[in-house]
């Protein structure tokens, strides 16, 4: 490097500086051999960036490895800004899941919108255009005084989602939203879109060919966010609140208008390469895009609009100011791209060009203020292999403790439908436009959300799902269950899973105990992954969710994505959004359980919800059971033989039942070859569905087939719910369930 | 299809429901439809004129209001000054009150946050060419998804408004009644949309665009944009009843 050293004003750099940006000693002294000499200030601000958990998963990356990322459908596994699957017809899907928690704890508002407008530029970076969302939320505790902060965070993360993808014009389509005292430090806010493109239209985050210009289009620089990625791979302690100013704030017209330019300057045939300046902002794009070109870059910092000229080098390379790209095009066509992004009123401005020799060079009035190799600095970045050790007190915590029957089982059921946890979620997504986009068949507050593919004869079917006290009394166990949820619920519409998302959510990995979790889940997500023959094609890591040595809850959110090829086999036009929703709509039809009963309450929302426990084994998950129920529920959709289908899940089947009868406000009578307690249990690999009379022959005799449990439990009709069980009976009018439910989550919101 | 009209759809930067109106008027309908650019000020012959729902321009003043100042806005003027069809959904509607081209302005919501359900209308009009698919007291279901959809105006104008049989669509429940619980915007009088006095301009709030297919379990909103689609020229009202 030829003119190093400080600018003005700026600190010396030395281990206790490099310390404060978040590396150890060794990743310091490593830096410093790279570079063969101490780092100036920016560098240093750039390896603190590439080598934060957020941008170098060194702490998961060697857990990561085993998940599967491949089948016949991958187009771009793990690695891109978004997983591309074929989803058939010459079609591709995008998709990818991220978290936003830490900014959406500091500000909630702005965090979780900037996490919507994240997501949706990893997916049109791609070049395909967003079509749906879905948003898992988990937070603290809502109830009484203490609640309060929580119920702002709610509101704000409501808010923030809805505001931004209702103004880009997005759906949101689905999703999840969970109650624990685990998270009252840490909420989590992951959020998932998925984008359509033809194959042969799909982009990816390349920079390459010395010469050729890049290209800085949207939004100006700011000072907001600065080390918005650093921020996010660390605890909080009692000073996070002097963090909001790295907290991003998110324009959503200016990422509607760079979505619809991006797309645009996109099919022009002059972009060689494209990203989004997300996490770590104009730093990871650039050196993310040199390193998969094999390339280098020279950047001009003087030539980045800045909102403010006092901004200094180190604050540019890391400010994560929203709404903003880099495009790499072919050397004297950038005029092509800056005319187009001019037409949706944005600018482009060339900022530097594409080099061969490896090196990220950024100049600063006239002097060098970084000069640094690109691949070693984001492919050899640490990986660590953290020291991993089950629980101390594991073997207590997954102790059985015997639940107690229901003297009344009726009152157990309205106690579990009134907890925010289980209670109806239209509080939250009648703020979310679901609808827009006009593909929505069945939207929110189903198993799986259903959108048409125009011009083609499929649907998309998108699901997400995770049980965190799973995950907690049994990682492994938990990671399993996820997936085989995920794939179950998927199959409740017909659909066959493509290809899954995720976010991994947990503590600092720093603790083995943590360590330990990670590893477990990571396991059991990839043993399902393997048995269904689902590869994950992109997904996110978020350690470090914990405050003061309060670590959340283990939670790897699993969103996968299915298609359903022939839509037209399922069913009669007008009929699909009820018979691919999970309620009854046709009195006089059978109601049909499949899958095989036991008595599983390790983590079990009864055990939880009404009676503080949460203890024991979770429920066993025999993946070969799940893919046979699964087999048998496509083929029976396929076939056109259900009217509904419902997966059990928490709360088991009396919860499920209710959700079914509610959903339209049309009972059913029957009964069920169980005591009150089993009414609850949550074990795995069941569903009701719904068929007439005429069809339940078919389904009995294919569940018999494939080796399913299958019963006919009663009918649907009127406006009761009768459920005879062994020892009495569950009987309250479907409105009464209603009220209870309907009410829970507006009521503790407040 | 029947030889309809020509159909413009105005494309705001923010707008965000113009390929949704494209899809049923292009594909559905199968009209000529071309997609209009803001910074236009020809309507290139188009006789039904779509401002879509969406952002126009950001609306972090008040929505549609600087979208009534975009260039095209004049063409759209004179055209619906002219007589001509011009349909404003949600975002479209805010757009036309903003412009003037229908009385009335809208605040945020009653209860001051975005709604996206699917309301019940009552059809007040079936002698409008907007209307000819439906019957006068007819309950449809249709989709809302806005944050501003709370019609307002003062009593005097809204006493003339009824008087001219200018509401078109009002909020109720599933048996077609007023109610409070059914008007979850808080519009005056529970009014969904309304048209100009001569009934060549419709405004309203749900979407008809989004339940125009069996497949997506709704039909409801199809008779809509047919009847605005079909031919003939000139005189708005289909039937030989004053406006």
């Amino acid at each position: 490097m030829t003119a190093s050293g400080s600018l003005a004003g700026e600190p010396a750099v030395d281990a206790g500086l490099a310390s404060e940006h978040g590396l150890t000693t060794e990743e310091y002294g490593g830096l410093r051999d790279l570079l063969g000499r101490v780092p100036t200030y920016t560098e240093l601000g750039i390896a603190s960036a590439l080598y934060s958990e957020h941008c170098s998963y060194k702490s998961s990356k060697i857990h990561l490895r085993r998940f599967p990322t491949r089948s016949r459908r991958v187009v771009h596994g793990p690695g891109e800004n978004a997983g591309v699957v074929d989803i058939g017809h010459g079609w591709v899907a995008a998709f990818k899941m991220e978290s936003h928690n830490h900014p959406s704890f500091i500000e909630p508002y702005q965090g979780a919108a900037t996490g919507v407008g994240g997501i949706l530029r990893d997916v049109f970076t791609m070049g395909a255009r967003p079509i749906a969302c879905l948003d898992s939320l988990r937070f603290g505790d809502i109830d009484g005084e203490r609640g309060a902060r929580m119920r702002h965070l709610v509101d704000g993360v409501v808010r923030g989602i809805g505001d931004y993808g209702n103004c880009v014009g997005i759906p949101t389509v689905g999703g999840e939203t969970g109650f624990h005292s685990s998270y009252n430090g840490n909420i989590l806010v992951n959020a998932f879109a998925l984008g359509v493109c033809r194959r042969e239209r799909i982009f990816t985050a390349v920079a390459s060919g010395a010469g050729n210009p890049i290209l800085y289009a949207g939004s100006r620089t700011g000072r907001d966010g600065i080390h918005g990625a650093t921020m996010a791979s660390e605890a909080f302690d009692s000073e996070s609140e002097a963090k909001r100013p790295t907290v991003q704030v998110g324009d959503p017209f200016t990422e509607k208008v760079l979505l619809e330019a991006s797309l645009e300057a996109m099919r022009s045939g002059v972009v060689l390469g494209v990203q989004d300046m997300g996490a770590a902002g104009l730093t990871s794009s650039c050196f993310e895009m040199a390193a998969r070109g094999g390339a280098g870059v020279e950047i001009d910092l003087d030539l980045v609009p800045l909102r403010e000229a006092s901004l200094t080098p180190y604050e540019i390379m890391l400010s994560e100011s929203q709404e903003r790209m880099v495009f790499v095009t072919q050397r004297g066509q950038e005029g092509t791209v800056v005319s187009i992004l001019s037409r949706w009123g944005l600018q482009a401005r060339t900022i530097g060009r594409v080099t061969d020799d490896g090196r990220a060079r950024l100049t600063f009035r006239g002097r060098t203020v970084a000069d640094m190799p690109v691949e070693p600095l984001v492919d050899g970045a640490p990986v660590y292999d953290r020291p991993a050790r089950p629980p101390a007190d594991l073997a207590r915590r997954q102790e059985d403790v015997r639940p107690e029957a229901p003297d009344d089982p009726l009152g157990a059921l309205k106690g579990l439908l009134g907890t925010p946890e289980l209670g109806d979620k239209e509080w939250i997504f009648r703020q979310y436009d679901s609808t827009v986009r006009s593909n929505t068949i069945v939207g929110p507050g189903s198993d799986a959300a259903v959108l048409r593919l125009k011009g083609t004869p499929s649907a998309l079917a998108l699901t997400s799902d995770v049980n965190p006290s799973y995950c907690w009394l049994d990682p492994r166990l938990g990671g399993r269950q996820a997936v085989a949820e995920a794939v179950r619920n998927l199959a409740t519409v017909g659909a066959e899973p493509v290809g899954m998302t995720n976010c991994l959510n947990f503590g600092s990995p720093e603790n083995p105990e943590i360590a330990w979790q990670l590893r477990e889940c990571i396991s059991g997500m990839a043993d399902a992954c393997r048995a269904f023959d689902v590869p994950v094609i992109s997904g996110n890591v978020s350690l470090y969710n914990e405050t003061e040595g309060e670590a959340v809850r283990p939670t790897p959110t699993v969103a996968m994505v299915g298609v359903i090829d022939e839509l037209m086999e399922l069913g009669v036009e007008g009929e699909l959004n009820r018979l691919l929703g999970c309620g009854f709509w046709r009195a006089g039809d059978r109601v049909l359980l499949l899958g095989r009963s036991g008595d599983e309450f390790g983590g079990s929302a009864y055990q939880r919800l009404l009676y503080g426990v949460e203890a024991g084994r979770p429920p066993s998950v025999d993946l070969g059971a799940e893919a046979a129920l699964c087999a048998l529920l496509r083929r029976a959709r396929r076939s056109g033989w259900l009217s509904g289908c419902h997966d059990l899940a928490e709360g088991g089947l009396i919860v499920a039942l209710a959700e079914c009868a509610m959903a339209w406000g049309l009972g059913m009578r029957g009964s069920f070859d169980g005591g009150p307690l089993s009414l609850f249990s949550e074990g795995q690999g069941r569903a009701i569905v719904t068929a007439s009379p005429a069809r339940v022959d078919d389904v009995l005799s294919s569940a018999e087939a494939a080796g399913v449990a299958a019963s006919d439990i009663g009918e649907v009709g009127g406006d009761r719910i009768l459920l005879g069980f062994d020892g009495g009976v569950v009987d309250s009018p479907v409105d009464e369930l209603r009220a209870v439910w309907t009410e829970a989550l507006p009521r503790a919101v407040g | 299809m029947d030889p309809g009209v020509k159909c413009g759809i105005v494309v705001f930067p923010g707008s965000n429901c113009d390929h949704d109106v494209y899809h049923v008027l292009g594909h559905v309908l199968e009209q000529e439809t071309l997609f209009l650019w803001h910074q236009k000020t020809s309507l290139e012959g188009c006789e039904l004129i779509v401002l879509p729902g969406g952002f126009s321009y950001g609306d972090y003043l008040r929505a549609g209001s600087m979208a009534a100042h975009s260039p095209i806005m004049a063409a759209v003027r004179r055209h619906a000054e002219a007589g001509g069809r011009v349909l404003g959904i949600c975002n479209g509607f805010q757009m036309l009150l903003e412009a003037g081209l229908l009385p009335g302005a809208m605040r945020r919501n009653r209860d001051l946050r975005f709604l996206s359900v699917d309301v019940h209308l009552r059809v007040e009009r079936d002698d409008l060419v907007y209307c000819s698919g439906y019957r006068r007291g007819e309950v449809l279901r249709m989709p809302i998804a806005h944050a501003e959809g709370n019609y307002v105006d003062t009593d005097e104008a809204l006493d003339d408004l009824e008087r001219s049989g200018q509401v078109v669509f009002r909020y109720v429940d599933s048996e077609g009644n007023l109610a409070s619980g059914a008007n979850l915007n808080g519009s005056k009088r529970s009014i969904a949309g309304v048209c100009s006095a001569e009934g060549n301009v419709l405004g309203l709030m749900p979407h008809p665009e989004r339940c125009a297919e069996d497949l997506l379990g709704n039909g409801d909103g199809l008779a809509l944009l047919a009847g605005a689609v079909q031919a003939g020229g000139g005189a708005e009202l289909t039937a030989a009843v004053g406006g």
